[in-house]
């Protein structure tokens, strides 16, 4: 049963009426939005569209169902960006699948991720309400913050009817360096000191074994002078002078398309050489470490699982959230927005 | 035993209860409040904290926990018939890995101290309410605090990666991790701001941060405060990102000069403006600055030259709060969030107000996120002045959500503003915060009183 609500009034209808339901949108991460047995579909897609855009507050607001692609478009119109950098806007991701899943991209190293920037949110709870948590400005400390809540939730405490979300000003030019040392260990050893460096990388990745991508950002001559400065202090490297394409790829995650099993897993870079030795797929740390993106087979899942550490499969599995949430906190909070259990993680 | 016995034997030698002991809690930085607890608890590691709060829960006794009492809000008022869990003794670091850039900590821990002992290694604690140099990162943590950088780096909440917390049933969890990234809900950050209803945070995990390599800091003086507002308008529309921006209003800026002597120009006034980031790029940002103030029509721009003139530029804003107890027996501070466009037109109207309650009001605010900082100066002696200041504060209160705002960007509700939480948000939105808090703490026991308005604050 699929229900496609075309405003909150439907978005709240649709709730009551059926005891088990998931939301969906772009469905680029179908391990979170593909319906299990009993679960009536919620098709958010036509709650779309951005609802207000004030360039110079460095803030909008958009319904939930909206495609991170359109909302690009509008912010690159007056030279913003969205700087957690929602990963699969070229495959069709929208903010409410973003915020659910809790994803952020390459981008995050410069300014933070989505928890970063997301600054407010109205939800239909499991019982019908309408809920608001946090606001439309870039500081606020009202309330409960149900705005922080529904990061990485998968919709457990309700639908997603609209976001608002802080953005900046894009950098004018951007370059790439491309780095290789002689393996893992070597390469970890740099991705370590560049970590503590006030270099302000827009993006610091690991490809394993031993490459190393910088992505610098800002004034055309600064970006240059910087780039000096790096080449410096790495000795040689590959620079990529049009590095937009090339980041865009990373952004869709092209490195997973022919794994069965996407995975992000967070990271530091001690748990590096650990997840190094799992029987893992192509993959890419992002943020200095922070984050992995793997894909994987059945086997790197359960290795995953076996070693302890926590993940989220966005594609290939039916129970994609390893470990569940601290019930003592999550289960209480559960039980006071969606009692009866009709959104995920009941 | 009775729940005072108990607690004595649990902290022996921990629990104030003699009259002069317990005056210094019966206040924080809202001075304006007063109340006596039952008991002061002197905790000392996490698990006494954890037990006291167990204590707390089988003899159904409200409990506040308490840093350095610096809550503008009335955050950590007491309860009558409750104690007061003091955690300042809790105050180790009890890891700061740079490789990792990660500070942990206890609640005590005091907010300064962790950017002081990351900076060996390059690293800093971003978040910096001008209360740092006193207040505690569990008070922090509690009151989502902010500072003059968060249009840039956010608040308190952007900054913690993990919590170990105590819930008011006594249950011990962990929330988050060390990652900045996490997979399941954003349970730490959702933590953070609820101001101690949901429970006492023990173990903070912070992340840290490089230092910026350059700063680029700026004094430019204007006729007028809306003329300094336009200037930070005018700033955000050539693209720029200030790490911070900040204006003073001519009652500041004499309080702050009388009090350290900043060495400010005397005007309506006065914007910072703070660049920071690698020495090319705030070069290249600085050049568009100077482009952008020349046309703003500053009477006068003056930049920093090194750290000492950057410290003293600081010094006099950070001081401006403090300062202004000079000019007036007592004050209020206020706490309201505007969209930075309408900063000069909620300026004009808080102008209008001052001069209808006749009562002064000096300015001092974070323009950058556009969080004003009003200071209603009253006297508290003189009969009905305090309500009076009282009502004022409201009226600027109400502005802020008309104008599209907040009405505390980092101070918190606190027992200050919760007959304004609803100015804000629906009741729906309000029933739903307090299920989740009636859910976490069936009995109400952890920082009872605050956010919530009592009229309407039931079970539900």
């Amino acid at each position: 049963m699929t229900l496609r609500p075309e405003g909150l009034e439907e978005v709240r209808e649709a709730v009551l009426a059926h005891p088990r339901l998931r939301a969906r949108a772009g469905g680029t991460k179908p391990a979170l939005s593909t319906p299990r047995e009993g679960e009536a579909l919620l098709d958010l897609s036509r709650l779309r569209g951005l609802l207000e855009y004030e360039p110079e507050e460095f803030v909008f607001t958009a319904f939930a169902g909206t495609p991170i692609a359109e909302v690009e478009e509008a912010l690159k119109a007056h030279g913003q960006y969205l700087p957690f950098d929602p990963p699969l806007a070229g495959k069709g991701a929208t903010l409410g699948g973003t915020v659910a899943a809790g994803l952020s991209g390459p981008l995050r190293h410069r300014f933070g991720g989505l928890r970063d920037f997301l600054l407010g949110v109205r939800f239909v709870d499991g019982e019908g309400r309408v809920v608001r948590g946090g606001g439309k400005v870039v500081k606020n400390a009202a309330g409960f913050p149900f705005h922080r809540l529904i990061v990485g939730a998968l919709g457990a405490f309700g639908v997603m009817v609209e976001l608002s979300f802080k953005v900046f000003p894009r950098p004018r030019a951007t370059r790439t360096l491309r780095v290789r040392r002689e393996g893992l260990k070597e390469a970890l050893a740099e991705l370590e000191r560049l970590r503590l460096l006030p270099l302000d990388l827009l993006a610091l990745d690991l490809i394993p074994p031993a490459t190393l991508e910088l992505r610098l950002g800002g004034f055309e001559g600064s970006v240059e002078a910087r780039l000096g400065r790096l080449l410096g202090l790495l000795g040689e490297g590959e620079v990529l002078e049009e590095d937009a394409p090339h980041w865009q790829g990373v952004r869709d995650l092209a490195f997973l398309e022919g794994s069965p099993i996407w995975v992000k897993v967070p990271a530091k870079p001690h748990l590096i050489p650990e997840l190094e030795g799992l029987p893992l797929g192509p993959r890419r740390y992002l943020d200095g470490g922070e984050v992995l993106y793997a894909g994987t087979a059945e086997e790197g899942l359960k290795a995953l699982r076996e070693a302890g550490l926590p993940h989220l499969v966005l594609k290939g599995t039916q129970d994609p959230l390893h470990p569940p949430p601290p019930l003592a906190f999550f289960a209480k909070v559960k039980e006071a927005l969606d009692p009866k259990s009709r959104f995920p993680l009941g | 035993m009775g729940f005072l016995e108990e607690l004595k034997a649990l902290l022996p030698g921990r629990v104030l209860t003699h009259e002069a002991e317990l005056a210094p809690y019966e206040s924080d930085a809202l001075t304006a409040y007063r109340k006596r607890p039952l008991a002061v608890a002197l905790p000392e590691r996490k698990e006494e904290v954890v037990e006291a709060v167990r204590l707390c829960h089988h003899h159904g006794v409200p409990f506040v926990a308490r840093g350095s009492g610096t809550s503008l809000s009335g955050g950590s008022l007491p309860v009558e018939g409750g104690i007061v869990l003091a955690l300042n003794r809790m105050n180790r670091i009890l890891k700061l890995d740079p490789k990792a850039r990660i500070a942990v900590v206890e609640p005590g821990v005091v907010n300064l101290e962790v950017s002081r002992q990351a900076a060996p290694f390059g690293l800093y604690y971003a978040p910096d309410p001008s209360s740092q140099p006193v207040s505690t990162l569990g008070g922090n943590v509690a009151f989502n605090s902010g500072g003059a950088h968060c249009l840039k780096y956010g608040m308190t909440a952007n900054h913690v990666l993990g919590l170990e917390l105590v819930t008011p049933r006594g249950e011990v969890v962990r929330l988050g991790g060390e990652s900045l990234e996490g997979a399941g809900p954003d349970l730490h950050g959702f933590f953070v701001g609820t101001e101690g209803l949901l429970g006492v945070a023990v173990e903070i995990t912070l992340r840290l941060l490089p230092k910026p390599e350059a700063y680029h800091t700026v004094l430019a003086a204007y006729p007028s405060l809306e003329a300094a507002g336009e200037a930070v308008s005018r700033v955000i529309r050539a693209g720029l990102l200030p790490g911070a921006m900040e204006i003073m209003d001519r009652l500041s800026i004499e309080a702050a000069e009388k009090a350290v002597g900043a060495g400010y120009p005397r005007v309506e006034g006065l914007l910072i403006v703070e660049l920071e980031g690698p020495k090319e790029e705030v070069a290249a940002e600085a050049e568009v600055l100077h482009r952008v103030l020349a046309e703003s029509g500053a009477l006068e721009v003056r930049v920093a030259r090194g750290e000492a003139e950057r410290q003293a530029i600081w010094k006099g804003r950070k001081a401006a709060f403090s300062a202004v107890g000079r000019l007036s027996p007592d004050y209020l501070v206020q706490d309201g969030v505007v969209p930075r466009s309408r900063l000069g037109e909620a300026l004009r109207e808080i102008g209008r107000l001052s001069e209808a309650y006749g009562l002064r009001v000096a300015n001092v605010f974070h323009a950058g996120d556009g969080n004003l900082h009003p200071l209603v100066l009253y006297d508290g002696k003189k009969p009905g002045e305090l309500e009076r200041a009282e009502a004022l504060a409201g009226e600027i209160l109400r502005l802020c959500v008309r104008l599209g705002g907040s009405i505390t960007g980092e101070h918190g509700v606190g027992v200050e503003k919760k007959a304004y939480l609803r100015e804000m948000f629906s009741e729906a939105d309000v029933e739903a915060m307090e299920r989740v808090k009636a859910r976490l703490d069936p009995k109400g026991l952890a920082n009872r009183g605050k956010v919530f308005d009592p009229r309407v604050e039931v079970a539900r």
